[in-house]
């Protein structure tokens, strides 16, 4: 009975990774082939190793419709990513500790206004905070693109149960100890919820990754295409071919830098989940 | 070391009032336990020494300085909490040094004082060790040592020993105990456990919603309780109170299940017939053939003694504590020694005291402990 449940287990695990792993290698398959082969739906699961360098000339020389070689996207959409991820977790830190362990008045209101944003997505008021940026003179500005996507609602209420689950005890402790309140955002708030945290962080930094519109509508000069825009952009115009195996191996790179931060912060959030305080 | 002087103290969360004006006075060096009931105010009371809660009225006079209005870390308090509230984050050697960080101290009087605590609780071995990698019993020792380090004026404990189980909380209690002997710590201790404060404390306040009950050495409390629901609180199991009327000129007392009972001690004031209530506890009820009917209903033994419940004449239920094993049978006797009585108003609870002959016979109303 134990062995087949054992069996069954790994064979449901098993299906999931193909379903999971399978696209990815197509793409990775596809970068090194003909692009006229993938058009024609003749498109190999095995991959040429003799045309592996197309990832190299990709991220070197740009993808030849956009002069901006690929590992500046990158750079541009990590440091999107980076900004982001960042600013959102230092806005929300500090929103939700005001929240939680302050007393002033309107406390309520305030943090129910922030709740309601959760209603107004960037996708939602794009044309009001393209209206704001552009009276800023932001547009086309590396702060164009991350500062309207730095206050998150999601994320403050987020902390603002971790810093909720946080014993009275403990804060009162640290009063007793003569902690002042930047000390003990520094030296207790911040390592006691160090892994929700590093799970905040990897989730946010996908999101920033991952950000299409905006950065579309906001960033007209090429200097500033992100991968994932760079990718779009290569898509049949009607006049060119879209040259497939090209931004398939665009595709591969774009996943790299999400994977690494995944991989990085793996080991808090395995922290954070085993590490139950009693 | 000081001594802490609280002067109506008094804290009220909107209507609901917690503390009703505590006035109290803790000698340099002594240990004071503050015992109740839970919601009775007394953590409440602490977390005012402590200046975790603003009073609504009242002084905290610590070392003859109102320190009333300062911050928690401005008193020279420590605090030991129910659950250790030990930063999980941190070491031993962290968890005790912060304060003293924070304070500015230099890194080698950091060193030195920490390492002279953790000689002194044990814990030498376990400095790099982090909170959850310890027991109930080590982290309640690193609690201590957190607040002892800071050398303070004043140990606050709250309920300090709830968390652990019972074997090593005698063991704690008595670690304790001695450590404030030592030092001569002036502590207040909060706690809900009768043994703790019958233990611990050099003195004791019982609190009832929000007053102070009474405030007398452990023995005094115990022999002689100020009023009902202190005599019902100290001692297990709990005092018999059985209803009386007063008799014999006021030197007696005529039980509402039948005899009267002559005091040992001296008449009580007041009328004939006035309203009393009797109390015995469980151990000084003797075994009589000559005694009350007592019918039993229960026998618990303890081993080295039997628990015997029952009911009198009146119905009235009466626990009698017994050495050894209880005598077969439903029907027992028993007679209440008049040495053991306590007497009470059956109208406020308040101790009735015997009247000497050289105090007027109105005075022993005043008299409650």
């Amino acid at each position: 009975m134990r062995t087949r449940t054992d069996w069954l287990a790994h064979a449901v695990l098993g299906l999931g990774v193909v379903l999971f792993a399978f696209p990815v290698w197509l793409i990775f398959a596809g970068a090194t082939q003909d692009a006229g082969a993938i058009n024609r739906g003749d498109i190999s699961l095995l991959p040429r190793l003799s045309h592996l360098g197309i990832f190299l000339s990709v991220l070197r020389n740009g993808d030849g419709a956009n002069p901006t070689p690929v590992w500046h996207m990158l750079m541009i959409s990590a440091g999107m990513a980076l900004g982001i991820a960042i600013g959102k977790i230092v806005i929300s830190l500090l929103s939700a500790y005001a929240v939680v362990f302050f007393r002033f008045p309107f406390r309520m209101l305030a943090f129910w206004t922030i709740f309601i944003t959760l209603m107004l997505p960037v996708e939602v008021r794009i044309i009001p905070t393209y209206a704001v940026m552009a009276d800023f003179h932001m547009i086309n500005s590396f702060a164009g693109l991350t500062v309207p996507l730095l206050a998150s609602a999601t994320a403050t209420l987020l902390l603002r149960q971790v810093f909720l689950a946080i014993p009275d005890e403990l804060v009162e402790a640290a009063r007793m100890d003569g902690a002042g309140p930047v000390r003990f955002l520094v030296s207790i708030l911040i390592p006691v919820s160090a892994a929700n945290l590093a799970a905040l962080f990897v989730i946010l930094f996908v999101y920033g990754w991952n950000q299409y519109l905006w950065p579309l509508l906001v960033a007209t000069d090429p200097r500033l295409d992100t991968i994932v825009i760079g990718i779009v952009q290569l898509i049949d115009t009607g006049f060119t071919l879209t040259p497939w195996n090209t931004m398939m191996a665009m595709a591969v790179l774009a996943i790299i830098p999400p994977v690494i931060v995944v991989v990085a912060m793996q080991r808090w959030f395995v922290k954070g989940l085993t590490e139950v305080e009693k | 070391m000081a001594s802490l002087e609280l002067r109506g103290l008094a804290k009220s969360f909107g209507a609901q009032v917690v503390l009703d004006g505590i006035d109290l006075t803790v000698a340099d060096g002594e240990m004071l336990v503050i015992v109740g009931a839970s919601g009775c105010g007394k953590s409440t009371l602490l977390r005012l020494v402590a200046g975790l809660e603003q009073p609504s009225r009242g002084e905290v006079i610590l070392d003859g300085r109102d320190i009333t209005d300062r911050d928690p870390a401005e008193r020279d308090i420590a605090m030991v909490f129910q659950n250790y509230a030990l930063y999980p984050h941190m070491s031993v050697f962290q968890n005790m040094a912060f304060g003293l960080k924070i304070r500015g101290l230099p890194q080698a009087d950091i060193r030195r004082r920490v390492g002279a605590a953790a000689e002194m609780l044990g814990l030498g071995d376990l400095l790099t060790r982090k909170p959850r990698a310890l027991s109930g019993g080590q982290r309640q020792r690193v609690a201590m040592g957190r607040a002892i380090v800071r050398e303070p004026k004043l140990f606050l404990f709250d309920e300090p020993l709830s968390n652990l189980d019972a074997k090593l909380r005698v063991q704690m209690r008595a670690d304790i105990r001695r450590l404030q002997r030592r030092f001569a710590i002036t502590s207040l201790y909060v706690t809900h456990d009768q043994v703790e404060a019958m233990t611990l404390g050099d003195r004791l306040v019982v609190m009832r919603e929000g007053r102070a009950a009474q405030v007398a050495t452990p023995m005094e409390v115990f022999a002689r309780p100020a009023d009902t629901y202190v005599a019902g609180f100290i001692g297990a199991p709990a005092m018999n109170f059985l209803p009386a009327r007063l008799t014999a000129g006021g030197h007696g007392a005529a039980l509402a299940a039948g005899p009267a009972i002559l005091f040992a001690d001296g008449p009580r004031p007041g009328p004939e017939g006035r309203g009393l209530t009797i109390g015995i506890r469980p151990e000084h009820v003797q075994l009589d053939p000559a005694g009350m009917a007592f019918a039993v209903d229960l026998v618990e033994p303890l081993g080295s003694e039997t628990l015997v419940h029952g009911r009198l004449a009146d119905g009235e239920g009466l626990v009698v504590k017994i050495a050894g094993q209880a005598p077969p049978g439903e029907a027992l006797r028993v007679a209440l020694p008049p040495a053991q009585l306590h007497v009470f108003d059956a109208g406020n609870g308040t101790r009735l005291e015997p009247e000497t002959a050289t105090v007027g016979p109105l005075a022993g109303l005043a008299v409650t402990g």
